[in-house]
């Protein structure tokens, strides 16, 4: 039987209770007759030979662009760029699509003679990965092939030695990128594109950039003006992108991109029942769902976080593309439609959304609120084309314990960007103006990025950034089950349970709201009309 | 936790409930006329079929209705298949019908029960088809999969019980009977045997909550061939025609019970043989008219003060 697409469900008397994520949790919540609830489409089908597959696009390039072993010879300096442990979300399970598609690059290298070869990760402001996570991306041949010998590199974008400046864009845009990257007789960028937002030129000019040069398109304007951001057309962030990339291309560096989608077989069997519909749980789904939700409740939250952190997903590759920048991105996003598309008829006045455990930010680490409000309103807000969800002036319910918690070694920064920063204003602008530069420039924030394993001093401001489309639209901002210093702390309102959010929300929308429930994950991009 | 824990298995073992906007999907389930019972006559099955049938069924028939059976030597030139078509007033007459079957017959017959209601779950349908061997049958429309099922079962050498009425008497009156027992006599070519069940109304009716003890008599017909009779047209009788000459077997039978062989074969003879439907009049008139045997007393301790209406 071939998938079922995505759909949206009218709730009636007769709808069971519906699943909402709560950070390492879930609640069951019972929403009112006539609320809307979008469920995401099942996964597609997968390549059932993703290999062959990663050798036909290599060799059958989109665009102007030749085939890969016709870019490959010997004596050239080649670099394979990858993205980092933020995608996939959860990981990928053995072997990750990286490792199959780069293991088949070095192949072609290997048969071409090239010498010079490095691996870098795109971390742009992110955390440095641990050789664990480059092992498990990249798999074991690859990284006792290139570790050991310094050829496995993790982008440094406060290495004033590692980057080179490109030049301006017309907009007076910097363009510093990584000096091997740049350098490179080709560089060759592997993406896994988990949604539409990622790839095309933001994976360069992003993954590979300073904050001199990030600092143009992660600020707060750009980000108010990416609606959203999973559309690229109607996305600052991405316009930005796009011109960066097109100088970088003008400049003479020659970039080969591979784009990989997935599907959204994103948990593993014994979760299946994340993603089913709930009318059509089975025995063992309504059993394994409440003997979790029971167990979850009653343990440690670090234990369970640990049993979250560890969920591989079973994800099937749906498509390989290669080729030049542009020509690639078009059919990948093609290609991600296919998956994540579901028709919406019309906004709503009050949006509700179950966090799960995970953003891009907190692969084996802990979900601070700084990154409950991010996931929330910069992720799951901009899942949309079109219109949001929600009507502007509308309220936005999220569902997260949001507990007041740090990794401190991944997130310095943020402890004190919430202890400080958040503790004197939430307004975008005024943090832009007085904080930002500060703890970009911050020596031990610097360091700490630098040799440790910790997000750049200037990365909480981006997350906070990143909701400023959604503060700007949204008319407020309830979480459900929160921690309550923690909610307040950012400007939201808390409140015990989904009833008492609906009627808070009633004082900011008017009486007999439209409700909508965002189902993800799995991922989804409503198309609002 | 304990106060929440019943709801948790509630949750749990209850099946969602269905969105009422959205579609039902059509599956197909082994439930109902769908469900699978050939692991029912398989030889394992079938023994354990036997020691129920011996050691709890007869037993209790013997006890909560001291059956009196009649007509018996009717079934001696039958071989089988066999098809028996029976009143039906009670979940017990299957019991009653297999318990007073001639060993021969008994070891090798399946029971067509409603699809509907013997079927719709796993548990009653393996309980019903292992205990009772019995096989769903369709009885709101007109269903190829249970025809073709019993009819193949037939040819299989086994027999088949049948209440053509299609379900319990609602208010001790028989009922028309429908073809399916006709029908499958033509198509197979095997006799089909009246039988008349008498006095199992008062012992558990429909409806009935409590069992209660009583006296009941079995009644074995003449075997009844398809191919015995011609229509008005000269033709060889049709399904429907055949129906109701087995139904007026029937009602010869319950006629017999009430008064005496003789009297009944008379009355037959004359066309007075009482309606077994029934007059045609009111229900309480209907209740009024209901013979003795049939009726359900309001406490069985009022021997003494049963009148006889």
């Amino acid at each position: 039987m071939s998938p079922r697409p995505g759909f949206v469900l009218e709730v009636d008397r007769s709808t069971p209770p519906t699943l909402f994520w709560h950070g390492e949790g879930f609640r069951f919540e019972q929403l009112p007759e006539g609320a809307r609830v979008v469920y995401p489409p099942e996964p597609l089908d997968a390549l059932s030979d993703p290999e062959a597959a990663v050798r036909h696009a290599l060799e059958h390039p989109l665009g102007d662009c030749p085939p890969l072993s016709a870019l490959l010879r010997a004596g050239m300096r080649l670099t394979i760029a990858f993205d980092d442990v933020s995608l996939p979300l959860p990981p990928m399970r053995r072997p990750d699509i990286r490792q199959r598609v780069i293991e088949a690059v070095l192949d072609l290298a290997a048969a071409a003679g090239i010498d010079d070869v490095v691996l870098i990760a795109a971390l742009a402001l992110h955390r440095r990965m641990t050789d664990d996570e480059l092992r498990h991306a990249l798999g074991d041949r690859v990284f006792d092939a290139f570790a050991p010998h310094g050829l496995l590199l993790q982008h440094d974008a406060e290495d004033p030695g590692a980057l080179v400046h490109l030049g301006m864009t017309e907009e007076g845009e910097d363009v510093e990128i990584n000096r091997r990257a740049a350098e490179s007789d080709l560089l060759i960028y592997v993406n896994i594109n988990l949604s539409a937002m990622d790839g095309g030129h933001k994976s360069v000019a992003t993954g590979l950039a300073s904050y001199r040069s990030l600092r143009h398109h992660h600020n707060v304007r750009t980000l108010q003006h990416s609606r959203s951001l999973m559309d690229r057309h109607h996305s600052e962030m991405h316009s930005s992108n796009w011109r960066m990339g097109r100088l970088i291309k003008n400049v003479g560096v020659k970039i080969f991109q591979i784009e990989t989608t997935l599907n959204l077989d994103m948990f593993p069997s014994q979760f299946a029942y994340l993603q089913k519909r709930e009318w059509e749980w089975s025995l063992a789904d309504r059993a394994g769902f409440h003997a979790s939700r029971l167990a979850l409740e009653r343990i440690p939250p670090r234990l369970a976080r640990q049993i979250f952190q560890s969920m591989l997903a079973p994800y099937g590759v749906t498509s390989v593309q290669a080729g030049e920048v542009e020509a690639v991105h078009d059919v990948t996003l093609e290609n991600l439609h296919r998956q994540q598309l579901v028709a919406v008829e019309g906004q709503t006045d009050i949006l509700t959304m179950g966090l799960p455990y995970l953003c891009p930010y907190n692969v084996n680490s802990i979900m601070n609120p700084v990154l409950v409000a991010c996931l929330g309103l910069g992720y799951f807000f901009n899942l949309y084309r079109g219109k949001p969800l929600v009507r502007a002036g509308g309220v936005c319910i999220m569902s997260h314990p949001t507990p007041w918690a740090f990794h401190p070694v991944h997130h310095p920064s943020y402890i004190d960007f919430f202890e400080q920063v958040l503790a004197d204003t939430t307004d975008l602008i005024e943090i832009e103006k007085t904080y930002e530069q500060a703890f970009a420039t911050d020596p031990w924030y610097v360091h700490l990025y630098r040799t440790s394993y910790a997000y750049h001093g200037v990365h909480p401001f981006y997350m906070w950034y990143w909701c400023g489309h959604a503060l700007e639209h949204l008319g407020a901002v309830i979480i459900v089950g929160g921690d309550r210093a923690a909610v307040r702390r950012m400007g939201f309102k808390p409140a015990s349970t989904l009833a008492d959010a609906l009627e808070m929300a009633e004082d900011v929308v008017g009486p007999n709201p439209t409700i909508t429930h965002l189902h993800a994950p799995p991922l989804l991009v409503a198309d609002v009309s | 936790m304990n106060a929440r824990l019943p709801r948790v298995l509630d949750e749990v073992v209850s099946r969602p409930t269905w969105p009422g906007t959205l579609p039902r999907p059509i599956e197909r389930r082994n439930l109902g006329v769908d469900y699978d019972t050939t692991w029912t006559r398989a030889p394992w099955a079938r023994l354990v079929r036997r020691a129920l049938v011996d050691n709890v069924t007869r037993p209790f028939v013997a006890v909560a209705t001291s059956p009196k059976v009649f007509g018996r030597e009717h079934l001696d030139p039958l071989e089988g298949p066999v098809i028996f078509a029976a009143n039906h007033s009670s979940h017990l007459d299957t019991s009653i019908v297999l318990s007073c079957l001639p060993e021969r017959f008994r070891r090798r017959t399946v029971v067509a029960a409603a699809a509907d209601y013997f079927f719709d779950r796993p548990w009653k349908a393996a309980l019903w088809s292992l205990a009772l061997g019995t096989i769903p049958m369709e009885r709101t429309k007109v269903n190829r999969r249970s025809a073709d099922l019993a009819a193949s079962l037939l040819t299989d050498r086994w027999n088949l019980v049948i209440f053509p009425e299609g379900g319990r008497s609602r208010d001790g009156w028989g009922q028309e009977f429908r073809g399916g027992a006709a029908y499958l006599a033509k198509r197979c070519d095997v006799p089909v045997v009246p039988v008349h069940l008498r006095g199992v109304r008062p012992v558990f009716p429909k409806g009935g909550r409590r069992l209660r003890r009583g006296k009941v008599e079995l009644r074995f017909g003449d075997p009844l061939w398809p191919s015995d009779a011609t229509g008005p047209s000269g033709r060889e009788e049709d399904a429907r025609r055949f129906a109701a000459r087995i139904e007026e077997s029937v009602a010869l039978l319950a006629d017999e019970a009430e008064t005496d062989w003789w009297s009944a074969r008379r009355r037959a003879a004359a066309g007075m043989t009482p309606a077994f439907r029934g007059p045609d009049a009111s229900p309480w008139r209907r209740a009024w008219a209901l013979p003795a045997s049939a009726r359900r007393t309001r406490s069985s301790r009022s021997k003494s003060s049963a009148k006889p209406w």
